[in-house]
């Protein structure tokens, strides 16, 4: 159950996605991101959709593995969904006691939810395919001209791929946690909020105090070895570009024009 | 009172990249009141076969009988199972929560639906029976050494009053005196409630002294099972898989190579030094005895 969290897990395989430049799939996520926002109408939701399909295939992920990921914002999808439906004034197209649904407001709730969804399918394209550490690599490098007004960018993307090379861990942390409470007959899934709230205490006291731990003996283990920030540290595998990242490049902005031009055109 | 496998497979994330087939067609019997240690390498699927008993994992085939009842039926109840098969894990760390260790153990009884006077009832007598001292009852359970957190992990399972115990690797991380101290306790439990118990281990050593069966597990299948005797007698397969028998058990093969007509079978130091000082003292009779023939 809790195993199937996969923001942030990386999932090997050899798709052409994998060996892209993490500064390309970092580009390309944000471009992809910006396209969902612009969009607009039928024409543009079939662009984008095809763009997400596209992407999908070449990273070779199956993609029953990535909709898994949906399952942990089923929840926000739902409320921004009703929001969207129930609060948008305009046409009413049916109306039962105090709530009216709109013409306007079923698009905007449909089309809402199609971009969040497809908003983490997207990144998760990113996270699947890329391993924290080239993520880190990446961004550390695209973000590097940060450094000059005084963004400590190594820091930050260090931390960051901290946070995330600890997500799976963490995860099968509080796998082994719940194994070890339900051996001593506690029920995580029935009860009322409250009382499953409560039995939520078993679980996340050692799970704290696990989190604790390995986060002072990470610290230690890396002072061990004189981590001293980022000013003059070399990469044992510094990036290069290669010729199919040009290509990637052209692919993404090509498909950027697309959007944009039938957001202005049609 | 038994528990019966039957032809259990269990494959993790199946359809992914990091399938991998934990357990192939595992066929076991475990009777009431027996003592028995499972063994196998890292990663052979003992961790995964022992929480296959208490019903935390669903076997992707074959089934699994509890008394005769078969444990995936859609009625069955399984929490009640979990407090009949009690499990310990590894880490203490991972179920040790409350605020004193008191406390700590009163969870397992309050979660099976016991009032409050008799989960406390039951607590003081699971601490006792492993023989924490008094004093620290009232303590914080973060504050104790690594054996004595173990102690406490086992307490909390056992103040359910399971009817099997399987205690997951209870001496990894322990000095020498701790470890002694768990598998006394554990061969102790064993012997006055007759509770069956399995441990699993993956040292030979451990295990040889106190079990009557050996599980040996590999690459997520029985490669054998019997009394320590004969599990050892194959010292040389065992060693062909990463495991290896006590260093009694190499001794004794050795000297009966050398032609001392002892018992290979000696698993224990003491059975060794039994045999060894037979063959001596018998020898030393013979001995006697000729002298004695010449003077007469």
């Amino acid at each position: 159950m809790i195993r199937d969290i996969t923001i942030g897990q990386y999932y090997p395989s050899d798709s052409i996605i994998h060996r892209l430049d993490p500064r390309v799939k970092l580009m390309g996520t944000l471009v992809y991101v910006l396209s969902l926002f612009i969009f607009r109408g039928v024409p543009g939701f079939l662009a984008v959709t095809a763009g997400l399909v596209f992407f999908i295939r070449c990273s070779k992920v199956p993609f029953g593995y990535m909709v898994k990921g949906l399952k942990a914002i089923a929840v926000i999808l739902v409320i921004t969904a009703a929001f969207n439906l129930f609060l948008t004034p305009g046409e009413p197209l049916v109306s039962f006691w105090k709530f009216k649904i709109t013409q306007q407001g079923l698009k905007s709730a449909g089309f809402m939810v199609v971009r969040l969804a497809y908003l983490v399918l997207g990144s998760s394209v990113l996270t699947l395919a890329t391993t924290p550490n080239q993520l880190t690599d990446g961004m550390e490098k695209s973000l590097r001209p940060l450094n000059k007004i005084g963004i400590p960018v190594h820091e930050v993307s260090m931390i960051m791929s901290i946070a995330l090379r600890f997500i799976p861990i963490l995860v099968e942390e509080t796998d082994k946690i719940m194994k070890a409470q339900l051996a001593r007959g506690a029920d995580f899934e029935s009860g009322n909020l409250i009382k499953r709230a409560k039995s939520m205490v078993p679980l996340l006291v050692p799970l704290f105090i696990s989190a604790f731990r390995r986060a002072n003996d990470l610290a230690m283990a890396m002072e061990a070895r004189c981590y001293n920030g980022g000013a003059g540290r070399t990469k044992m595998k510094p990036l290069k570009y290669a010729r199919r990242d040009g290509a990637a490049y052209l692919l993404i902005a090509g498909y950027f024009a697309a959007v944009l031009s039938l957001r202005i055109w049609l | 009172m038994s528990i019966i496998l039957d032809k259990v497979n269990y494959i993790y994330s199946q359809g992914t990249a990091y399938e991998s087939h934990a357990l192939r067609d595992v066929n076991l019997q475990i009777g009431d009141g027996e003592f028995i240690g499972v063994i196998g390498h890292t990663g052979s699927g003992k961790s995964t076969l022992i929480q296959h008993l208490n019903g935390l994992l669903k076997a992707t085939s074959g089934g699994i009988y509890y008394n005769g009842r078969d444990i995936y039926e859609e009625d069955y109840n399984r929490k009640e199972l979990r407090s009949k098969v009690g499990l310990v894990f590894q880490y203490p760390e991972h179920q040790l929560f409350e605020s004193t260790i008191f406390e700590d153990v009163c969870f397992g009884p309050k979660n099976l639906g016991l009032s409050k006077k008799e989960a406390e009832l039951r607590a003081f007598a699971a601490l006792r029976s492993i023989g924490l001292p008094e004093e620290y009852w009232y303590q914080s359970p973060f504050e104790l050494s690594g054996g004595q957190k173990r102690r406490v992990a086992i307490a909390g399972v056992l103040a359910m009053k399971p009817e099997v115990l399987i205690l997951d690797e209870p001496t990894a991380g322990l000095d020498p005196k701790g470890r002694d101290e768990i598998l006394q306790q554990a061969a102790a439990m064993h012997q006055e409630s007759n509770m069956t118990v399995l441990l699993v281990s993956h040292s030979m050593e451990d295990v040889a002294e106190y079990v009557g069966r050996i599980i040996v597990m590999n690459q997520g299948s029985v490669m054998m099972d019997g009394a320590p005797k004969e599990v050892f007698g194959h010292y040389q397969e065992l060693e062909e898989v990463g495991l290896a028998a006590p260093q009694v058990a190499y001794l004794m093969h050795e000297l009966k190579q050398h032609g001392l007509p002892i018992d290979t079978g000696a698993t224990t130091l003491e059975e060794a030094q039994a045999s060894i000082l037979q063959v001596f003292s018998g020898r030393g009779r013979n001995q006697q005895q000729g002298t004695k023939q010449e003077m007469l």
